[in-house]
C-alpha cells in the first residue's frame, strides 16, 4: 500500500505537517479559555435577536454587498471568460483571485474610505477572476458539433447564443448560485475591517461580551445561507440584483484627492518619493524582505501545511456523519446540521472567534481552517459516498469506513483537498489581521503605520506565493490524474 | 448548392488513413446512396464532402448535433439561423415570431410531430430525436442534403415516409445507409464503400441486393 501514489503523497504532506507543528506557535493563552468557551456557547443557545437595533440592517447591507459584488463580478467575469484564450487575460485573472477579498478591501478603503464602492468591489474584483476561469472551463465542455451545423454566415453572437449557452446554462447557473453563497460570506466578513455588514456587529458584539447578540447574529446568519434555496428564485432575481445597489447605506463620499494621492505618492516606493531615488530602493527591498516578507511567508506556509492536514483529518472524520451507509435518520440530520455550520460559518469569523476565547497563537486557526474546508470537503465526499452501492454482505461498522468506504472515496478527497489548498493559503494569509503572524500581519501593520508603499509589495508577494501554490497543486493533481469540478 | 465533383479527398485518424485517395462527384439531381460495412469509412466521407463544400449543404450527422437544452423549435430554427440578424435571434431565443414558428410547424407535421415543437430536445426519444435533426436540414433549405444514417431510428412506414420527404424536398442528395434495401428504393445511384475506397459505383436501377452483399 505504501508503494500507491496517492497514499506516498499524503505520507509526504502529513510528514510535512509534523515537522511544520515543531516550528508552529500552538498554544492557548487566554486565562480562562474553557469559562470563555462556555459563555459563548451559552450565548449561542440563549440568542437574543432584539438587543441591537442594527441587526437587521447588518443582515440587510450583507445580502445587497453581497448581490451587487456577486453580479458585477459575474458579468465582467462572463466577458472576461469570452477572451480568456488570451494569455495577458489569464494572467489577469490568476492575478487578481489570488488576492483575498478582505485585502481589497484594504487597498479600497485608502482611497474610497468608506464608500459602498469599497465593499462592491472588494467583491466584485476577485470574483470576476474567479468566474472567468470557471465560466471558461464551463463553457469550453460545451459540445462542438451542433456549431459545426450550423450555416456558415451565422453571426458569432448568434451562434454562441443558440449552440454555447443553453448546453451550459444548467452548469453557469448552479456554479453562479454558488458563488452568490460565497458572496454571502464574502460580505459578512467585510465588517471586520469596518464595512457595515454582519462582521462588524459581531466583532463590537463580541468585544463588548455580548455573547447573546453574536450568537443571534451567527444563527440568522446560518438561516439565511440553508434558506437561500427558498428565497433566491430565478424570477426574484432580477429584483434583488436592481434593488441591492439601493441598500448598500450611505458611507462617506469619496474624497477624491485622497485617490489621485494614493496613485501617485502613497504607493510610490519610500526611496523614490525622498531624496535616495533608486539607489535606496535595494536598502528599502532587503530591509522589508528580511524583517517583513520572510517571516510572513515563513508563518504562512507554515501554517498552511498544518491547516492542510488537519482539514483532511476532520473531512475523512466528518464524512461518515451524512453518507448513508452509516447511522439512521436521526444521525444523519444532525451529521447534516454540523457539517452546514462549518461550512457556512466563514473560516475569518470561526478564527475571530476562537482567538477571543482563546488567545492569540496559530492554533485557532488551524482549528478554524480545518473546520469550515474539512467541513466542506466531508460534505463532498459523504455526498459521494451515498452514491456507492455496496455489495449485500459488505462488512459494518469501522471495517466498512476502512475497508468499503475510504478507499473509494480517497482519490476524489484528495482532488477537493489539492483543489482548497490554495484556498487555505489565501485564508491563512488573512488570517494574519487577526494578530497571527502570516503575510496578513505585515499588510495590516504596514497599513496602520500609514507605509502603503510596503503593503502593496506584501500583497503582492502574498499574490504570487499563492499563484505559486495553485500552480503546484495543479501539477499534483495532474500528476496523480486526480478530477474535481470547480464547485467545492 | 447542389453537385459537386470532388478529387483527392483523404482522411487520417491517428497516422492510419481511413479514406482515399479517392474522388467523388455527384451531378445535380442525383441522389446517392452510400453503402458498406460500419467502420468502412462512410462517415468520414460525408463529413469530408461536408467541410468540401464549405458547409454550404445541410447536414444530418450520425449524432444529430441537436443542442439537447433547447425545445424543438430552436433546433429545427438553427438551420436557418444566418437568415437573420443577432437581434432578431435573440429576440426568437425568447419569443419566436409568428411567421417561422408557423413555418417550422407545418415541417414538424409532415415528420409526425406537430404537439412536440417546445418540449425541449432531451426528453425525445431516438426516433423523435432523430426527426428534429432531419426538420433542421429540410428547414435549411439546400440544395444539396448530406445524411447519415437518417432513418436509423426510425420504424418501417415512419422510414418510408421521411425517405419520401427527402426525395422530394433536396434535389441533389449524398445519404449513408446500411438497409440495401432502402437505398435501391430510394436513390437513384449506389456507390459502395470498402476499406475507404470506392468499391461499386452503379446506377441503381442496374443493381439488385445481391450485388451489394459482397461489400458486407
Amino acid at each position: 500500500m505504501l508503494s500507491s501514489p496517492t497514499v506516498k503523497t499524503s505520507l509526504i504532506f502529513i510528514a510535512i505537517a509534523l515537522v511544520g507543528l515543531v516550528f508552529a506557535d500552538i498554544a492557548i493563552t487566554a486565562a480562562n479559555p474553557w469559562k470563555d468557551l462556555g459563555r459563548f456557547f451559552l450565548g449561542v443557545i440563549t440568542p437574543d435577536f432584539f438587543s441591537t437595533e442594527g441587526l437587521a440592517t447588518a443582515l440587510l447591507r450583507t445580502v445587497a454587498f453581497a448581490f451587487v459584488g456577486v453580479a458585477l463580478g459575474s458579468i465582467s467575469g462572463f466577458l472576461l471568460a469570452l477572451v480568456y484564450r488570451w494569455l495577458p487575460v489569464r494572467i489577469l485573472c490568476a492575478f487578481v483571485r489570488a488576492i483575498h477579498e478582505l485585502f481589497w478591501a484594504l487597498i479600497f478603503l485608502q482611497f474610497f474610505g468608506f464608500h459602498p464602492l469599497t465593499g462592491v468591489l472588494a467583491i466584485a474584483i476577485p470574483y470576476a477572476g474567479i468566474f472567468a476561469k470557471v465560466y471558461s472551463e464551463i463553457l469550453e465542455e460545451a459540445d462542438p458539433e451542433p456549431g459545426r451545423l450550423l450555416p456558415p454566415r451565422t453571426g458569432v453572437v448568434s451562434a454562441f447564443l443558440y449552440t454555447k449557452i443553453p448546453d451550459c446554462w444548467v452548469q453557469l447557473r448552479t456554479y453562479t448560485a454558488y458563488r452568490l453563497e460565497c458572496g454571502l460570506r464574502s460580505s459578512a466578513i467585510l465588517g471586520f475591517v469596518g464595512l457595515p455588514t454582519l462582521g462588524f456587529y459581531l466583532e463590537s458584539a463580541f468585544s463588548q461580551g455580548h455573547y447573546s447578540d453574536a450568537g443571534a447574529m451567527l444563527i440568522l446568519f446560518y438561516v439565511l445561507i440553508t434558506t437561500m434555496p427558498l428565497w433566491v428564485k430565478p424570477k426574484l432575481l432580477p429584483v434583488y440584483i436592481v434593488g441591492a445597489p439601493f441598500f448598500l447605506g450611505e458611507g462617506l463620499p469619496i474624497v477624491w484627492s485622497n485617490v489621485g494621492r494614493f496613485f501617485t505618492q502613497d504607493i510610490v516606493p519610500s526611496p523614490l518619493r525622498g531624496e535616495e531615488g533608486w539607489a535606496g530602493m535595494g536598502a528599502w527591498l532587503g530591509d522589508m524582505f528580511v524583517n517583513q516578507a520572510m517571516p510572513g511567508i515563513w508563518n504562512t506556509v507554515i501554517l498552511t501545511q498544518v491547516a492542510l492536514v488537519a482539514t483532511g483529518i476532520i473531512a475523512l472524520l466528518a464524512f461518515p456523519l451524512i453518507s448513508t451507509h452509516f447511522g439512521g435518520p436521526v444521525r444523519r440530520t444532525s451529521g447534516h446540521v454540523f457539517l452546514v455550520i462549518m461550512r457556512s460559518t466563514p473560516e475569518y469569523i470561526l478564527a475571530y472567534i476562537l482567538l477571543q476565547l482563546w488567545g492569540p497563537s496559530m492554533l485557532p486557526a488551524v482549528v478554524a481552517l480545518a473546520l469550515h474546508n474539512g467541513g466542506i470537503i466531508g460534505h463532498l465526499i459523504g455526498r459521494q459516498s451515498s452514491t456507492i452501492r455496496l455489495r449485500p454482505d459488505a462488512p459494518t461498522g469501522l471495517n466498512r469506513y476502512t475497508y468499503e468506504l475510504v478507499p473509494r472515496v480517497y482519490r476524489s478527497f484528495l482532488a477537493f483537498l489539492f483543489y482548497r489548498w490554495e484556498i487555505i493559503m489565501r485564508e491563512t494569509a488573512i488570517l494574519g489581521i487577526l494578530g497571527i503572524y502570516t503575510l496578513g500581519f505585515y499588510v495590516d501593520s504596514a497599513i496602520q503605520n500609514i507605509q502603503f508603499d510596503r503593503a502593496m509589495v506584501l500583497i503582492l508577494i502574498t499574490a504570487s506565493l499563492n499563484i505559486g501554490v495553485d500552480i503546484l497543486g495543479r501539477f499534483i493533481r495532474r500528476k496523480l490524474a486526480l478530477q474535481t469540478m470547480p464547485t467545492c | 448548392m447542389s453537385g459537386f465533383d470532388l478529387s483527392g479527398l483523404t482522411a487520417s485518424f491517428g497516422g492510419e488513413r481511413v479514406i482515399g485517395p479517392l474522388s467523388l462527384s455527384v451531378r445535380e439531381g442525383e441522389r446517392v446512396g452510400l453503402v458498406g460495412r460500419s467502420g468502412a469509412g462512410k462517415s468520414t466521407l460525408i463529413r469530408l464532402v461536408y467541410e468540401q463544400v464549405e458547409r454550404l449543404a445541410a447536414l444530418v450527422p450520425q449524432d444529430l448535433g441537436l443542442v439537447n437544452a433547447l425545445p424543438v423549435f430552436h433546433n429545427v430554427y438553427m438551420g436557418r439561423l444566418d437568415a437573420h440578424g443577432n437581434w432578431y435571434n435573440m429576440v426568437t431565443l425568447v419569443r419566436p415570431f409568428t411567421r417561422d414558428s408557423r413555418d417550422v410547424k407545418s415541417l414538424l407535421s409532415e415528420l409526425g410531430m406537430t404537439e412536440k415543437a417546445w418540449m425541449p430536445t432531451a426528453s425525445l426519444s431516438g426516433g423523435q430525436r432523430q426527426r428534429v435533426a432531419i426538420a433542421r436540414a429540410l428547414y435549411r433549405q439546400s440544395g444539396l442534403l448530406l445524411a447519415d444514417e437518417p432513418v436509423s431510428a426510425l420504424d418501417g412506414p415512419l422510414a418510408h415516409q421521411v425517405m419520401t420527404l427527402l426525395r422530394e424536398r433536396f434535389k441533389t442528395s449524398v445519404i449513408a445507409l446500411h438497409d440495401v434495401e432502402l437505398a435501391l428504393e430510394y436513390c437513384t445511384r449506389i456507390v459502395g464503400i470498402q476499406d475507404g475506397q470506392i468499391a461499386l459505383d452503379e446506377s441503381s436501377e442496374k443493381l439488385t441486393p445481391a450485388d451489394i452483399a459482397p461489400l458486407y
